[in-house]
């Protein structure tokens, strides 16, 4: 017997986007970017312990510049995911769930993000001496 | 009170396994650990940027390193298992491919978390 139609309940769709639904979907992706971050981690211990001349190799990897954006993307990753998992730790105590500050609280964690990510590229550089 | 499960529902067992507050709390706590971690690792990546083989194994082979970065190694694959795992359960709705998935979830993060600490290790107590 065929099912008749039934409505379905809204889902995201039907919503306006926001910041708080953008950083929401982010902190999935981010998450899952640091995955790869994290096998990327391991192989890099397992070259300084490997020697010398393979460290070289992985090293020269990283310094391409795909290396270079994916490790700028993964720099990226960390920061949104740090400043949004925080939020979400205030969230879980009960704060921040007024619709300004939640929006507000957002909005915060890509000023964050995007002011730590190039903060902490150009001080490596900095560092490195090539600034 | 009457149980309302059917017998089948009841063979499969596929109710609550009545663990999710844990893995709930324990998602918190890896990751308020993990702050202070993260700062740590990134404070030391900046600060030893561009530095050839011998500089990065003579800063690992510093024992609050070595020490904080096994640390940060465990914590952080704790965290993301507990993560990956709330991807799965969301996105993979067969049964086969979400058994699967999930073993392969668990096996991966044992396996980098174990090669990560050995490394940590050996270059520690290497001579």
């Amino acid at each position: 017997m065929a099912q008749a139609k039934r409505p379905l309940s809204p889902h995201l769709q039907v919503y306006r986007w926001g910041a708080h639904m953008a950083v929401s979907i982010l902190h999935r992706a981010t998450g899952s970017a640091l995955a790869v971050g994290a096998v990327l981690l391991t192989w890099w211990l397992v070259a300084i312990a490997t020697g010398h001349e393979y460290f070289g190799t992985v090293q020269g990897y990283a310094g391409t510049w795909i290396g270079r954006l994916v490790l700028f993307g993964i720099t990226f990753s960390l920061m949104q995911h740090l400043a949004s998992g925080i939020r979400h730790l205030f969230m879980d105590m009960g704060r921040l769930y007024d619709l300004k500050i939640n929006s507000l609280s957002a909005r915060f964690t890509f000023v964050f993000s995007v002011v730590a990510t190039v903060g902490i590229w150009y001080a490596a550089y900095k560092v490195m001496g090539v600034l | 009170m009457t149980d309302m499960k059917t017998p089948l529902a009841k063979v499969r067992g596929l109710g609550s396994a009545k663990g999710g507050t844990h893995h709930w709390l324990s998602h918190r706590v890896t990751a308020i650990a993990n702050i202070p971690l993260v700062v740590f690792f990134v404070v030391s990546f900046v600060g030893n940027a561009g530095k050839g083989h011998a500089e990065w194994v003579a800063w690992l082979k510093q024992p609050i390193v070595a020490v904080l970065m096994i640390l940060f190694i465990a914590n952080m694959v704790y965290h993301m298992r507990l993560g990956l795992q709330v991807l799965i359960e969301d996105y993979v709705h067969d049964h086969g491919a979400k058994f699967a998935s999930m073993i392969t979830l668990t096996f991966s993060c044992v396996l980098i978390a174990s090669i990560s600490i050995f490394s940590i290790l050996r270059i520690a107590f290497g001579g």
